[in-house]
């Protein structure tokens, strides 16, 4: 399925050459006991996502987009079938080595920011370094690089209820990628965002994808999708299409 | 290692933030330990002040004597076995020293003879009821265990002679003479006139029971004189080295039946008693109440616990969607563990530091105002509420924690 006619301002993003493989699925399936019933959110997925990428993944409710992300975020593991990651297979991991592969590999941005309310950005964006296990000074410098690089250098020290919505998503941007991550995964990033701070965000995602960092965003907004070089489509636990976008 | 460290101190820091931005919430939990530690540790110092009190109560008996009686200082079930043992007599004391002395390397450096007796006294218009008259020889200065204030004991000449000298207590002083000092003036025992030529210092009460400072020291030969010279007496022997106590008893054991020229089969005639007797008896009694006082205590500190273990899982309810976060961005389970974990400590450790202090001030205030009320505040108390709160912290901060600590981050993360 190709999109449609894309607005002028998307035509001549040139697209970069992917570099080498990041995840690999194959054959995965995810049930899910509801009760009695039983629920096939994957029926087996196969996937590879390459560094330097810009995929979108879309599909209606239900259809096992989250369950998909959830699985390539490291937050849950394959009921069945093979899910390397950097050359790792993680489908038989437990939660802390789970844990440990997010802290390093992984950037989260979440539809509703998930800050802690009561830290200031600065804080925010270090929390992933504490848990990876780095000094204070190692840790402030990372912070107020990833900061700086968002834009928000002159931010450092407000608290996420002194910052608009389109800065709080992007101190959650820099403290996804304070970690160096292998993948962005962001999740309806523009969800919480009006249109205008939405297209801002994307426009940032723009920007990290043209220094080299592979993104995956999660949304059923075609607009936002469409920004992506590749939209992966899932419909009832299978994949679709997935198909370049030009 | 250091990752360790660093998410310790982010669990502190999150523990505090969290604790302000609930005050409320917090004051009024820490409030159950506060409780808690507060009757936990006020017990504590009614049973050090017990332990203090009994422990000068047992020195003023002395812990290098010996005391040789009739009767042992126990309860005796068969009474019919000592109702019968002859008298203790001065004569004892002398053939006893005797032994002593020609006894080689003798663990026992001297035996007084010590007779003791209830009655009134007076001086001028005062006159005071119930006070123990003491006699005994110049050697009864090798064996008071109390200092002697003012003048001097009487010496031997005095107490060969009998003279009417005596020794006050300083109770006893301070009520027939108060105000004024107490040598030289006469007390009138039963009728006769001593001379007082000395005060103890003050020693307390025994056990609560009777005061030691409430008697009057005389020599023995005027006692005898009259009271009749078959009055009953023990014998105070001391002992060379009291960390040799036990061997010190046997010497003195064998050394009585000689005196006494027992047979080999009989059975002793006497008693040898010693404060170790007292303490073998009243340890039973000091440890019953420490566990019931503590289990008592314990209830409202246990009441705090359920407080705390209520608010961690609320607090855990809460944040769920926080602990969804923290485990996306890397936080292992232990880490989670123990950021709830510190939670529960610090509000415990803040209701034990003023819980403590509340103690500290209770105690103050008893002492002064009390001075009856056995309480010892002690630096080994600090360290055991603190070791207290940090343990009621822990064991009812686990659950909760546990129970975050395990939740499924894509739960979590979806919570609301």
């Amino acid at each position: 399925m190709t999109a449609p006619a894309a607005p002028a301002a998307h035509i001549h993003r040139p697209t970069r050459p992917p570099g080498a493989l990041v995840i690999e699925i194959e054959g995965v399936t995810k049930l899910y006991k509801m009760g009695a019933e039983i629920i096939h959110a994957l029926r087996g997925v196969q996937l590879t996502i390459r560094r330097n990428e810009y995929l979108a993944i879309m599909g209606p409710s239900g259809s096992g987009k989250s369950t998909l992300m959830n699985m390539l975020g490291c937050l849950d593991t394959p009921t069945d079938g093979r899910y390397d990651f950097n050359g790792k297979n993680v489908a038989h991991m437990v939660d802390d080595e789970l844990a440990e592969i997010r802290n390093r590999e992984i950037g989260f941005v979440f539809q509703t920011f998930n800050l802690l309310p009561r830290s200031d950005a600065l804080h925010n964006v270090e929390l992933p370094l504490i848990y990876a296990g780095m000094s204070p000074s190692a840790r402030r410098e990372r912070a107020l690089a990833a900061l700086s690089n968002v834009g928000l250098a002159d931010r450092i020290h407000h608290k996420p209820n002194e910052l608009s919505g389109g800065q709080r998503q992007r101190v959650a941007i820099a403290r996804a990628l304070v970690n160096n991550p292998s993948i962005i995964l962001a999740d309806e990033p523009t969800g919480n965002l009006d249109s205008k701070t939405g297209e801002e965000i994307m426009a940032l995602f723009e920007q990290l994808y043209d220094q080299g960092q592979t993104i995956i965003v999660v949304t059923h907004e075609e607009d936002i999708a469409r920004h992506a070089r590749r939209i992966v489509r899932l419909r009832d636990g299978l994949i679709e299409s997935d198909a370049r976008v030009h | 290692m250091t990752r360790t460290i660093y998410e310790f101190t982010e669990s502190f820091r999150i523990a505090f933030q969290q604790i302000r931005a609930n005050a409320m919430r917090s004051v009024l939990t820490a409030l159950g330990v506060i409780i808690g530690i507060v009757a936990v540790t006020l017990m504590g110092t009614a049973i050090n002040g017990i332990n203090i009190g009994f422990q000068n109560s047992l020195a003023m008996l002395g812990e290098d004597i010996l005391y040789v009686q009739r009767w042992p200082w126990r309860n005796v079930d068969d009474w019919w076995n000592y109702i019968n043992r002859p008298a203790i007599r001065i004569e004892h004391a002398e053939k006893l020293n005797r032994i002593i002395e020609s006894t080689p390397n003798s663990l026992l450096e001297v035996a007084v003879p010590v007779a003791g007796r209830g009655s009134s006294v007076k001086s001028g218009d005062i006159k005071l009821s119930g006070v123990t008259i003491i006699g005994s020889t110049s050697d009864y200065s090798r064996i008071v265990t109390a200092d002697i204030a003012e003048g001097r004991l009487y010496n031997d000449i005095e107490a060969n002679a009998g003279r009417q000298v005596c020794v006050l207590g300083s109770s006893v002083a301070e009520t027939l003479f108060p105000g004024r000092p107490a040598l030289d003036q006469v007390v009138d025992i039963r009728g006769q006139h001593f001379t007082v030529i000395g005060v103890l210092a003050k020693q307390g009460e025994f056990l609560g029971l009777f005061s030691f400072d409430n008697q009057i020291v005389v020599p023995l030969a005027a006692l005898r004189k009259y009271w009749g010279s078959r009055i009953d007496l023990q014998l105070r022997v001391k002992v060379k080295d009291k960390t040799k106590l036990m061997q010190a008893e046997e010497e003195l054991q064998g050394a009585m039946r000689r005196v006494r020229s027992q047979l080999p089969a009989e059975r002793d005639n006497f008693s040898i008693n010693q404060q170790q007797a007292f303490k073998a008896q009243l340890d039973p009694v000091k440890s019953g109440i420490a566990i019931a006082g503590l289990f008592i205590t314990g209830l409202a500190l246990f009441v705090g616990a359920i407080g705390i273990m209520n608010i961690t899982f609320v607090s855990v309810k809460e944040r769920t969607k926080e602990i969804g976060t923290r485990k996306a961005l890397g936080a292992r389970r232990r880490t989670i563990l123990l950021q709830f974990l510190i939670e529960a400590v610090s509000i415990c450790l803040i209701g034990g530091v003023v819980g403590l202090a509340l103690t500290f001030g209770i105690a103050v205030g008893i002492r002064e105002k009390l001075p009856a009320l056995p309480v010892e505040f002690s630096g080994s108390l600090i360290f055991i509420s603190m070791a207290v709160s940090i343990i009621t912290g822990i064991v009812s901060g686990f659950l909760p924690a546990l129970g975050a600590s395990r939740l499924d981050p894509v739960v979590a993360l979806r919570y609301e």
